[in-house]
């Protein structure tokens, strides 16, 4: 709740640093070439005129009773737009962090088997796409799968089709970021008195690995997928424009441009609630693959 | 077939990591029924000898041998699926401390069921069955409780014995047991030997590796002593013990402080410290004195007394110990006396005057006549700073006129000077402590309050470091407050001693007839149980 409040006030002076006057916003821009009067009409139908102060306790105010306000630019409710908007970056996120979670288990699994050579080129490949940024990786994506090979559209219209493409553009770097923690939790997990305990009990290599092994590997990874939502929604900013893909990121964009600032408001409280929501629930995955915690809790 | 077969035939068995050789041309044989222990210091090469027969050296090892026959049968041509089907069903293993040698994310009904599964055809229910039996066969209570818990949820007695039962779950005629009792508290200790020596006279052979020449008296029919991979003397237990041919093997044995009177040396040849030193003054006036310490911790029951109603005092010059198991409250009596915690109730009191009831600000001036020694020296320094630094930090604190440099403060603790440049990660275990050690003396202090500072140090190394606090106390007039788990180091440091349970002390006296008339059940126990030379096992 305290988190949701700094981000609305965060927010809410964040977007009054943006040089220009919200009342032209709403009246379409700088280019609009409204009169002095109808700026001030405008001014009072929205209580832009009033104290900022007033302007804040005003805009709390309208928060604590659901009510996002109104876009200026639409002049559609914003809680109907969002609400029009989330399920594709909803879709486009889940998507992106189950394939990630896939390849960088795959990555850390297959660079920790033992050879020097794997190992090296795992970390080269974790290195190298957690650095990549999206807008590059999704240009050459198209380049190379829809120009060139025609196999999948550039653009993300619906169906799964389209879904590929902004899907695996997001998925790598964070695979990338994932593996990486993965795949050193995992040597260590290796290296430990019960793993050799496990192997002289006659438990073979793959046993060690999925019994063992992984579950240690994937803790330090659960911890870090709250984060990981967070960071593919932001990203999904970009990735949306790009595909040009109805969602929240590019709603976002768009507000942004237009000083659109209840839709902005809007947006990035949801984008807050969301990571709230994951906090708890990785919080809540990282108790049921550690027991070791939910035991600290009870002890206390 | 007798009985007294060769159930493991090892001849010359060599293993080295890139080129360098850590095991040379070891030999030997164990019968069924008999347990041979390999004894030596960390670095020795007793515990890659341990995983050698198992084919488990790990990465980079070359293992060579002449011979190596389990039950008749050659290893030494076994693939890794060969290997599989040796560990676990012909070969146990039980290693050191269960907390991390058990899957600590895994109940231990799975981790012994594991061994169960991979070696035999039973079903579920059946499997269950067994784990269950097992875990009765070594001792665990309520083992119906027990398979669901895992091994953090156990005291550390009752998951050494959930180790040693997925070790021997499928009764495999030979168990290698690596310092199975190492950092256990004395009495559960004693009763881990106890299971061992049952699995043994059950007809299981066993390989006992331990640094610990007591520990292993208690079971072993024969001991190899090793030392720089190599085997420098072996023979049947008593006959070793009672007639050491090796220079090293008598060092080993003089090194257990157990039934050694104080202020002999442990190191043979060391200087003895002068006898006028021995009896300090029964009438020296108290130099630290705790009067009703109280300590509480909230827990799920209420508050929870980790020290309860605790006074003792401490004459100048002398040592008092202060002994018990782990959860006794040794520690949070050093951390109180150290007024790095606040007591509930009493006080601390210093040369007569206040300590524990001063405000922080008026204390620190004093805090240097109150040094301390640690058990983890390593993570008791700062890593990044190198010795010179900690030792010039410390001497900061003494007052002005009787600064020692950092040479000097080295010397006293028998280390070379070249030591000061060096960072603690890259010292020994024993010459970080004795880092710890001129660290505590910079200050100058008149206590010194030693927790655990040898348990984590291997017996011969412990005996050096014993040696030197002996003769700095004699050399300096220092008082220690002297904190171990180890009955037989507290009965060679102390000239009185005081034994805690539970929070309290139940029993406090002069050493020596605290030891040898024990008036508390509790202190009956401890002593019955300290490991000693069995010269007759």
């Amino acid at each position: 709740m305290f988190v949701l409040w700094a981000v609305a006030t965060l927010t809410f002076f964040a977007i009054r640093l943006i040089p220009g006057d919200p009342a032209e916003a709403v009246l379409g821009g700088p280019g609009s070439q409204a009169s002095q009067e109808t700026l001030d009409q405008v001014r009072r139908d929205y209580g832009l005129d009033l104290p900022l102060g007033v302007q804040y306790l005003n805009a709390l105010g309208r928060l604590l009773t659901g009510d996002l306000g109104t876009s200026y630019a639409l002049k559609v409710p914003v809680a109907d737009l969002l609400a029009a908007q989330i399920g594709g970056t909803l879709v486009l996120a889940l998507a992106a962090f189950t394939v990630a979670w896939a390849i960088a288990l795959v990555l850390s699994l297959w660079s920790t088997r033992g050879s020097r050579f794997a190992a090296s080129l795992g970390q080269g490949i974790e290195l190298t796409s957690a650095a990549l940024p999206h807008f590059w990786l999704a240009t050459v994506l198209i380049a190379v799968f829809s120009s060139a090979l025609g196999w999948l559209p550039p653009v993300s219209t619906g169906g799964p089709a389209g879904l590929v493409l902004p899907t695996v553009t997001l998925a790598i770097p964070l695979a990338g970021f994932l593996a990486q923690v993965m795949r050193e939790t995992l040597l260590d997990t290796l290296d430990a008195p019960f793993i050799v305990s496990a192997r002289a009990r006659g438990e073979s290599e793959r046993g060690i690995r999925l019994r063992h092994a992984l579950r240690h590997a994937s803790l330090p990874a659960i911890s870090l997928s709250g984060w990981a939502l967070g960071y593919l929604i932001s990203g999904a900013v970009v990735v949306e424009t790009i595909f040009a893909r109805p969602g929240l990121g590019r709603t976002l964009l768009q507000a942004v441009t237009l000083r659109d600032v209840p839709i902005v408001t809007g947006v990035v409280l949801l984008a807050a609630l969301v990571y709230i929501v994951m906090t708890v629930v990785t919080d809540a995955a990282s108790r049921l693959a550690d027991p070791r915690l939910r035991r600290a809790e009870a002890g206390r | 077939m007798n009985a007294h077969e060769n159930l493991l035939e090892v001849d010359g068995l060599s293993v080295s990591f890139d080129g360098t050789a850590v095991v040379r041309d070891l030999s030997f044989r164990v019968a069924r029924g008999e347990c041979v222990a390999i004894v030596g210091e960390s670095g020795s090469g007793k515990s890659v000898t341990a995983r050698s027969l198992l084919g488990l050296a790990g990465r980079g090892s070359l293992v060579t041998s002449s011979s190596l026959r389990l039950a008749g049968r050659d290893l030494r041509s076994a693939t890794e699926r060969d290997w599989r089907a040796v560990r676990g069903s012909q070969i146990g293993l039980v290693l050191q401390d269960a907390l991390v040698s058990l899957d600590p994310l895994r109940p231990i009904g799975r981790e012994i069921g594991d061994a169960v599964r991979l070696h035999s055809h039973l079903s579920a229910e059946d499997a269950r069955t067994r784990v269950l039996s097992l875990l009765a066969s070594v001792g665990m209570p309520d083992p119906e409780r027990a398979i669901h818990q895992r091994s953090g949820e156990l005291s550390g007695g009752l998951r050494q014995r959930a180790l040693i039962a997925s070790a021997i779950a499928l009764d495999p005629p030979m168990l290698i047991a690596d310092e199975p009792t190492t950092a256990l508290d004395v009495t559960i200790q004693a009763r881990i030997l106890e299971l061992l020596a049952d699995v043994k006279s059950r007809g299981t052979g066993i390989l006992l590796i331990s640094h610990d020449l007591a520990v292993v008296s208690a079971i072993a029919d024969r001991v190899l002593v090793m030392k720089d991979g190599r085997v420098v003397e072996s023979g049947n237990t008593r006959e070793l013990l009672a007639e050491p041919r090796e220079e090293y093997t008598r060092r080993l044995i003089a090194a257990v402080p157990t039934d050694k009177p104080r202020h002999t040396p442990l190191v043979p040849g060391g200087a003895s410290v002068p006898a006028v030193a021995s009896a300090p003054d029964a009438l020296a006036p108290a130099v630290l004195e705790a009067r009703g310490l109280v300590k509480t911790f909230p827990s799920p029951a209420g508050r929870f007394r980790a020290v309860d109603d605790v006074s003792f005092c401490l004459r100048r010059g002398e040592t008092l110990g202060l002994v018990g198991e782990s959860g006794s409250g040794k520690t949070t009596v050093a951390r109180l006396v150290l007024a790095l915690a606040t007591a509930d109730d009493g006080d601390v009191l210093l040369d007569g005057g206040p300590f524990s009831e001063l405000r922080e600000r008026d204390r620190r001036p004093v805090r240097r006549r109150i040094g301390a020694i640690y058990q983890d020296s390593l993570s008791s320094f700062d890593p990044r700073l190198s010795v010179r630094r900690i030792l010039a930090d410390a001497s900061a604190l003494a007052p002005e006129a009787d600064r020692s440099s950092v040479g000097e403060l080295l010397d006293a603790v028998g280390l070379p000077a070249a030591v000061a440049g060096s960072l603690p990660l890259h010292l020994s275990g024993g010459q970080r402590q004795r880092v710890s050690i001129a660290r505590a003396l910079a200050a100058r202090p008149e206590v010194i309050v030693c927790d655990e500072p040898v348990s984590a140090l291997d017996v011969t190394i412990q005996a050096q470091v014993l040696d030197l606090l002996d003769r700095l106390q004699t050399d300096r007039g220092l008082s220690y407050l002297f904190i171990s788990h180890d009955l037989g180091v507290i009965r060679h440091m102390s000239d009185r001693v005081a034994v805690m349970k539970d929070g309290r002390i139940v029993e406090t006296g002069d050493a020596a007839s605290v030891f040898e008339d024990p008036k508390h059940p509790y202190t009956e126990r401890l002593v019955a149980d300290a490991p000693r030379l069995v010269f007759a096992p």
